[in-house]
């Protein structure tokens, strides 16, 4: 049998949704990055808003994103997604609107934009990849790198007398009126794929409700910032990430 | 219809023309002297009369950032703000400059450096005139010297920003934002329907076209030259066809002011008293500050015998007076600092001392 004769539409179990273009992904092998691009692009599809759907790609590894969902993309300067998205979601409130960052744009340099977004309750989607690392810029010490853990800037492991806590900006977040889901995901297992999916799923159709922002974190791993292959990062963010970052729902809709 | 005749602040001025000019969306954060303009704003409630948005940001960061989403979508979007304000959009107007998007940015400048002053300055050219951000971009800067003009280049300002798809700033002070003058207002235009909007814009992917892409990166270095040559032809394009001045008593000056916005107001009274003294003394007022009007300077300078350029700086627009004069007679420069304005008299002993009889 030749793989032409399986190569089928019947035989078809799965299909690159057209959410996503053809272009091939720059991420590192074993990065979140893909995932997460590939489950809000099913989401997209799933809800027939691609043509009424507006994204904003950040500064860092996820800068390309542009180039890799088929909507209508804008780029922001770094930490400004929420800002821009913002801009967009006031100009075009009847369209989706979501803003797609890491955590130093996020919860540093961005920490402003986020805070005044989420407090404003502006009615979009924000989807937050927690790596605990500024991957693009090869491996420094982001706002969200754990007590001890190397990175390029912290060497010896981040001291917090020196260096300051980690921060939780998702718990921090929840605690605004203005943000109406708030929830912590995963996409290292099939299973915590599917759970982030129903999460971003729920926080797209949020926008028909006009509630203000849903925040989805995922936490993932930088296997290329950490210095280890995609098992280990995996395994290790398991041990040292989900325990300072717990999984699970942060904020549910009361009214829902 | 018959423009409407009112009494207003320079600052109400710029909002109220901004609404009648179909802006889609305002984003700001309060700074003194131009606070008015978000106030001025927010009670007219311009959702109610034409659909616009306007919205107080967090910061200026945030509101020029705001700007840029809107801008990308195609909408006529602007902030306002004072110097120490515009210093933090910098990083936003070198984006919105790179990613080729139309938007408004007014500067009612004040004293610096620093926080300054409240008090009006012209300070802020070098920023806005040779770039402020990072980068090889230029806005295209109005310089309004009458409430009149506020209100009048908000349209023009826009008008231009779409034409070329680069930011356009009106360079003004806090004299002319704050002073009270009549001003004839256009009638309503109104905001551009969803199918007027320009196709460039992220508005939704449209079936059987490709997605929109706004941004201002280009990894490769000869795709990037490219861009860079591309936002540099339209430089050259306006330079060509957008320079705006107004020639005031030039026709048989010997000497001329060069002054913009309220240092041109106070020199058109030296002009006065100059002529009064029987000397003959015009003043060259560029209007755009970016295209800046090298040529009509140069020729100007066949005919005088000296410039004295008058701005409430150390003396910033001088140096491109004398790259336009070139070294064909003299040119000096005049300026109080810190939030004070210069006074007929000021001006006209400095062009004695520094220009006729120096």
């Amino acid at each position: 049998m030749d793989i032409k004769d399986i190569i089928k539409e019947e035989n078809l179990v799965y299909k690159r949704t057209n959410v996503l273009t053809e272009n091939i992904m720059h991420y590192c092998p074993g990065c979140g990055h893909g995932t997460v691009h590939r489950i809000i692009a099913e989401v997209i599809e799933e809800m027939g808003i691609q043509e009424e759907t507006i994204g904003v790609a950040p500064v860092g590894c996820a800068v390309l994103a542009y180039n890799y969902f088929n909507v209508d993309m804008q780029q922001a300067a770094h930490g400004r997604a929420p800002a821009v998205a913002t801009g967009i979601k006031r100009v075009f409130p009847e369209k989706f609107v979501f803003s797609y960052q890491g955590d130093g744009d996020l919860a540093a340099i961005g920490t402003a934009e986020t805070i005044h977004a989420c407090n404003r309750g502006e009615n979009i989607t924000m989807i937050f990849i927690n790596n605990g690392i500024y991957g693009m810029t090869g491996g420094q010490m982001a706002p969200t790198t754990l007590e001890g853990m190397k990175s390029s800037t912290s060497p010896y492991g981040r001291d917090v007398e020196m260096m300051g806590y980690p921060l939780k900006m998702t718990e921090l977040i929840a605690n605004l009126p203005g943000t109406y889901y708030v929830t912590r995901q995963s996409v290292h297992t099939p299973g915590n794929v599917r759970k982030t999916k129903k999460a971003i799923r729920m926080a797209f159709e949020n926008q028909k409700l006009k509630k203000g922002v849903s925040f989805v974190e995922v936490v993932s791993n930088c296997n290329s910032g950490w210095k280890m292959n995609p098992v280990q990062a995996n395994k290790w963010m398991v041990d040292n990430m989900f325990p300072f970052y717990p999984l699970g729902d942060i904020k549910v809709p009361q009214d829902k | 219809m018959e423009r409407e005749l009112k009494l207003m602040k320079g600052n109400e001025a710029i909002a109220e023309a901004a609404i009648r000019a179909g802006a889609d969306s305002y984003f700001g954060y309060p700074i003194t002297p131009q606070s008015e303009i978000m106030e001025y704003l927010m009670a007219q409630k311009p959702h109610e009369r034409t659909g616009m948005v306007v919205l107080q940001a967090e910061s200026e960061t945030a509101s020029i950032n705001m700007v840029y989403g809107a801008a990308a979508c195609g909408k006529k979007s602007m902030t306002s703000s004072s110097s120490p304000g515009v210093s933090l959009m910098q990083e936003g107007l070198s984006y919105i400059a790179g990613a080729e998007l139309p938007c408004l940015v007014v500067n009612v400048q004040r004293g610096g450096p620093g926080l300054g002053t409240i008090q009006p300055s012209q300070a802020d050219y070098f920023q806005t005139v040779k770039g402020g951000g990072h980068g090889d971009y230029k806005l295209i800067t109005l310089a309004p010297s009458s409430v009149q003009e506020m209100a009048d280049f908000v349209k023009i300002a826009f008008d231009l920003a779409f034409k070329y798809r680069n930011p356009a700033m009106i360079l003004s002070d806090g004299a002319i934002g704050q002073m009270m003058e009549k001003v004839y207002l256009d009638p309503q235009v109104p905001r551009m329907k969803e199918e007027e909007l320009p196709s460039w814009g992220t508005q939704g992917k449209k079936k059987g076209q490709d997605h929109k892409i706004i941004t201002s990166l280009e990894l490769e270095s000869e795709k990037q030259e490219k861009v860079n040559l591309r936002i540099q032809a339209k430089y050259r394009q306006l330079e060509e066809e957008e320079v705006r001045f107004e020639a005031i008593s030039c026709d048989d000056a010997e000497y001329i002011f060069v002054a913009y916005g309220t240092s041109a107001r106070i020199c058109q009274k030296a002009v006065d008293m100059a002529r009064e003294r029987g000397y003959k003394v015009g003043l060259f007022r560029p209007i755009t500050l970016y295209p800046y009007p090298f040529k009509q300077l140069n020729k100007l300078a066949d005919q005088v015998k000296g410039m004295l350029s008058v701005e409430m700086s150390a003396g910033q627009m001088v140096e491109d007076v004398r790259l336009a004069v070139n070294g064909k007679v003299k040119v000096e420069h005049f300026g109080r600092l810190g939030g004070i304005i210069h006074s007929p008299d000021e001006v006209f002993n400095a062009l004695l001392n520094k220009i006729i009889g120096g």
